[in-house]
């Protein structure tokens, strides 16, 4: 029973929420490193546009809402993320016409493709908070509750309970539909498979008849895709504020970079590595100890070994240990 | 400089006079003085950037740890905070770094297998419990030292000045370290851990109250300019007003921003005069030698991951320079305020925009981006009510649109960037 309670409280408070964190993570992760195995340059605009993707994703939500449009117990939000795609995708396109493109084609160095995507963050950036301010905007709606802590308790009889958030069981359904379908496009299809091979060996790949301009494309597509959906479920999870997409950039980059920089499985990997580590070095472990110890060792502290406002520097520890021993990353990077 | 770099340079005052014709002289001196911290940036920049292609994106953590070295060296100790905990806090911090240390010594000394790992790990955990055994209650008891204007340790009472150098050596510590763990890797892991550090920094000047009083803010810092309302009283001041025809309190502040301008100036000439020494030195062609072609320059024997080293601390500690002149000039350390937008990214387009490779050409970029970066708030919210004009008044979108004229800059800083870098990707004095 002491047992179980732990594991009921560590679930509840750490285990569920870092599982959907990590599923956010992966997906914004997977597009780093889609764009850093074809295009070749570290994408800085990624979360301020998993920001503007999601303000699209809140836009169309509230038209629905406003047209009477509902999927209860699912969030209006979920119907809106086409909206947000196409909005996204359309965008994405644009700023490889208008902005990568050129560098491309003079084959300038990839510092310069990143200065260019640090131009294109503060257009994004600027463009984002037109639209929806520095403050916070929610919109979940449809039911909060897969099942309640009070569910969980009448049905199981422990002391201790359990919930699980809406927002938090579609994050962890949604990411594992996306990780599968993506890794089906990449190993099945036509199209997946001239990502690949571009990946692997430009000049080869182009000697083969492969059109870098669709591959490219096709990047792009995927990428926008990944990062509407991964911004609208870490909105839905926590709340939309346009600085907080910025900051999930370190985390992401991490999480692309421990899993080897260019390799999807490494990403994802590495983003639930991220994501445990951040939650379980800043989780107070007190309540799960108090069940574990035999009596009279029940902790007097917190039992937490940082501060909730120090995840950034777990995340940074991570990127430290791995860049000093692997630096390049658990899996060999650079394999699509 | 060339001739080009002059008239850019004389338009450039001129655009500073007419904001003093046209707006007010304050303005035009506030705006003069942070441009001046800005070049300065944007010069320690440019030395990582143009003399070697490093690519920094932590400048803000930079100039925050700067910031923090102006309140640990210019604020009053606060004795009963000594008392209360200090030993204890120092004691701590050294554990730390012990467990550290002995982490690596473990790591060196053993044999490579399980056992290391083991080994290290253990190191580090008993090291952790222990020091914060030592720290927690340490800082507990310094926090709750009279809270609402202390509960931190102060600093060490001496002259604001001699905090600027300071703040340079703390920003080289923290570069020296980042740039230890990822130089000589891939060039865009600096860029990614720079990114983490300065997130961390201002992590860590919010919530250690015990050292920086978190984000209580630490105000009525030392200056080293008297300030305007003490200026006010000078007979002399009160004459000159008289002959401008001024107000008292207007000819004070411009005084007493001349007097900052003054100083920063002389610190900017003499940070310029050494880096254009170094520019045309055999260093500095040896730097652009390893910037244009690692290989080579590996091949013709340079160490070239200690070159970056080198020039990555040199330009962080130009930026802490920098940061710990601002905090001096505000008064205050609000570590809230940093924000990367402003104190990374934006110090970046300055470098693009005015010329990377060059040091009058980044300098100018500090200028003139610092000026748009004031004056097109309100040019944005002319815009928007150019826009909103036809628009009933009262409506929910035209409230919205003239609310959120201020994040025009943003795209405007944006803008500029993207076209600089595709049209005159060389930037407005270009390196010669």
């Amino acid at each position: 029973m002491e047992f179980l309670n732990a594991l009921v409280s560590l679930s509840n408070f750490m285990l569920i929420p870092a599982l959907a964190y990590g599923s956010q993570l992966a997906l914004g992760a997977l597009g780093i490193t889609l764009i850093y195995s074809i295009l070749r340059f570290a994408h800085f605009a990624h979360g301020d546009t998993m920001a503007l993707g999601t303000a699209a994703v809140i836009g169309g939500t509230f038209a629905l809402q406003g047209a009477g449009v509902s999927i209860a117990p699912l969030p209006t939000a979920l119907l809106a993320v086409p909206i947000g795609v196409v909005a996204m995708v359309l965008y994405l396109l644009a700023a490889d016409r208008l902005v990568y493109r050129y560098y491309r084609r003079v084959r300038a160095k990839p510092m310069i493709f990143v200065m260019a995507s640090l131009g294109v963050m503060f257009v994004t950036n600027g463009i984002t908070r037109l639209f929806m301010g520095v403050g916070e905007t929610r919109f979940e709606d449809g039911a909060r509750f897969v099942f309640s802590v009070r569910d969980f308790r009448a049905f199981t009889g422990l002391s201790e309970g359990l919930a699980l958030r809406n927002a938090q069981a579609i994050t962890i359904v949604t990411a594992l539909i996306v990780m599968v379908a993506l890794f089906w496009f990449l190993n099945r299809t036509r199209a997946g498979k001239s990502m690949r091979a571009y990946s692997d060996n430009e000049d080869l790949a182009l000697l083969s008849g492969i059109n870098p301009e669709r591959v490219v494309t096709i990047t792009w597509v995927i990428t926008g895709i990944l990062l509407v959906l991964a911004g609208t479920l870490y909105g839905l999870d926590k709340g939309f504020r346009a600085f907080n997409y910025f900051q999930l950039l370190l985390p992401m980059f991490a999480a692309a970079i421990l899993g080897g920089l260019g390799n999807p499985l490494g990403a994802i990997v590495g983003a639930y590595v991220v994501a445990f580590a951040e939650m379980g070095v800043t989780f107070a472990w007190r309540r799960v100890a108090s069940y574990l110890l035999p009596d009279g060792f029940e902790p007097s502290g917190m039992v937490q070994l940082l501060p909730v406002d120090y995840k950034f520097a777990v995340t940074f520890m991570i990127l430290v240990i791995v860049l000093l021993f692997r630096p390049t990353g658990i899996f060999k990077g650079k394999v699509l | 400089m060339t001739a080009r770099g002059y008239i850019l340079f004389a338009l450039m005052a001129l655009a500073l006079a007419g904001v003093g014709a046209f707006q007010s002289w304050q303005l035009a001196i506030t705006i003069l003085n942070m441009s001046l911290i800005s070049a300065i940036m944007a010069l320690g920049v440019n030395m990582q950037w143009g003399y070697a292609g490093l690519f920094n994106v932590g400048i803000m953590g930079f100039t925050a740890v700067g910031g923090l070295a102006v309140v640990l060296v210019a604020q009053p100790p606060v004795p009963e905070a000594w008392a209360a905990g200090g030993l204890g806090a120092l004691l701590g911090l050294l554990l730390g770094v012990a467990s550290i240390l002995a982490a690596v010594v473990v790591y060196q000394r053993l044999p490579k297998g399980r056992l290391r790992g083991l080994a290290v790990f253990a190191v580090l955990v008993v090291g952790y419990f222990i020091t914060s055994a030592v720290f927690g209650p340490a800082t507990q008891a310094i926090e709750a030292v009279n809270p609402a204007s202390e509960g931190y340790l102060g600093g060490l009472g001496l002259p604001v000045v001699l905090a600027w150098p300071v703040g340079a050596l703390f920003a080289a510590g923290v570069a020296w370290l980042v740039g230890k763990v990822s130089l000589g890797l891939r060039s865009d892991y600096l860029a990614i851990a720079t990114l983490g550090i300065s997130e961390i920094v201002i992590a860590v000047l919010k919530f250690e109250g015990w050292m920086s009083r978190g984000v209580n803010n630490v105000t009525g810092i030392d200056r080293p300019v008297t300030r305007p309302v003490d200026l006010q009283a000078a007979p002399w001041v009160q004459s000159l007003a008289e002959t401008l025809g001024w107000g008292v309190g207007q000819t004070a502040s411009v005084v007493s921003g001349l007097g900052y301008a003054g100083l920063f100036i002389l610190v900017l000439g003499v940070l310029i005069w050494l880096s254009e020494r170094a520019w045309n030195s055999p260093w500095g062609r040896m730097m652009r030698a390893i910037r244009d072609n690692e290989v080579s320059a590996r091949a013709m024997g340079k160490d070239v991951k200690q070159r970056h080293l080198a020039i990555f601390v040199l330009g962080s500690a130009v930026c802490g320079l920098a940061g710990a002149m601002m905090v001096s000039m505000d008064g205050q350390l609000t570590p809230g305020s940093y924000e990367p937008l402003r104190f990374t990214f934006l110090i970046w387009v300055m470098v693009i925009v005015g010329g990377s490779g060059n040091n009058w050409g980044a300098v100018l970029g500090g200028f003139v981006i610092w000026f748009l970066w004031v004056q097109v708030e309100p040019a944005g919210r002319w815009f928007m009510e150019l826009v909103t004009s036809g628009m009933a008044d009262g409506s929910d979108l035209k409230a919205h649109l003239l609310g959120s004229a201020s994040y025009m800059r943003l795209l405007t800083m944006g803008v500029a960037l993207l076209l600089m870098l595709r049209f005159a990707p060389r930037g407005l004095i270009p390196e010669r």
